[in-house]
């Protein structure tokens, strides 16, 4: 169980990697219903808009990074708000690495602001984002 | 101030798409559960939505010969911009209470503001969205704010 009293300011939040398959990617788009085709057209993709390769969708990244929250609260607390910016382009085969940091706590409000990130190998953020949490 | 926009874009500011009117399934929830690696089993088990689960619902259905090349459905709330390059997008979303299978919704996407910048390298043109999502009987889900920079 996570308990507000137990949360340290600089602390790192459980990290997680994602390897999408081009299965994955077409479940995603099928779910979303997103029929842009940078997200399953190779050739579309390079050839036509200069991609290196397939391109992971912007918001599957930001819910993976979404995720690092929800994993850590689990039941234990609430998202109050969550945001994500899109800052590179992040490929088909890339393991991306989704994980976060605890920057501030309010004692009066039970709440936590954590920041976001999901990484590439190379150890660029494409994905940047925060969230605020409430505990009861 | 490079004064790209014309009235013509910023009579847009304030307009709304039409309503989107949707009854929420489990299924879906479920589909978009394992088709972004969810863990919690509220999630997988569809009794609860992912926060970034609405997304989806912002997508309009439309027949392919309706599409532009790309595959995109051409957006109409946002006009057509002097500055083509899309460079960077940011969502922030303020939650209310989680969207569950049953739920009768509706979301609406408004236009909230275009304002030009100058940066670095040039013009820069903002667009700011914001969609709201709420029960039929009017019960607060959530407030989305979508921020796009055009270079």
């Amino acid at each position: 169980m996570l308990r507000y009293e137990d949360i340290t300011v600089g602390s790192e939040l459980p990290s997680r990697d994602h390897t999408a398959t081009i299965v994955q990617l077409f479940m995603y788009n099928a779910a979303i219903w997103n029929p842009h085709r940078i997200h399953f057209d190779h050739a579309y993709a390079t050839e036509e808009e200069g991609y290196d390769a397939i391109v992971l969708d912007g918001p599957l990244q930001g819910d993976w990074i979404g995720q690092v929250v929800t994993d850590w609260i689990g039941e234990d607390a609430t998202m109050v708000s969550f945001g994500y910016a899109n800052r590179r382009a992040a490929y088909l085969g890339e393991t991306m690495t989704a994980g976060g940091l605890v920057e501030e706590k309010n004692d009066e409000t039970k709440e936590v602001k954590v920041n976001l990130y999901l990484k590439n190998a190379e150890g660029e953020v494409t994905i940047p984002g925060h969230a605020l949490v409430r505990f009861n | 101030m490079a004064g790209l926009l014309t009235p013509d874009i910023t009579a847009k500011i304030g307009q709304a798409n039409p309503t989107i009117h949707v009854e929420v399934t489990r299924r879906d929830i479920q589909k978009y559960a394992v088709s972004t690696g969810q863990r919690a089993k509220k999630y997988l088990d569809g009794d609860e939505a992912p926060p970034l689960f609405h997304f989806g619902y912002s997508m309009e259905i439309l027949p392919p010969e309706s599409l532009r090349a790309d595959g995109i459905a051409e957006d109409k709330l946002i006009p057509p911009l002097p500055l083509k390059r899309v460079m960077a997008g940011s969502s922030d979303t303020v939650y209310h209470r989680p969207i569950r299978p049953g739920d009768k919704i509706k979301m609406t996407r408004r236009l909230k503001d275009i304002y030009e910048k100058e940066g670095k390298t040039g013009p820069l043109i903002f667009v700011v969205t914001e969609v709201v999502v709420e029960t039929e009987d009017g019960e607060p889900i959530l407030n989305e704010t979508t921020s796009l920079i055009a270079r």
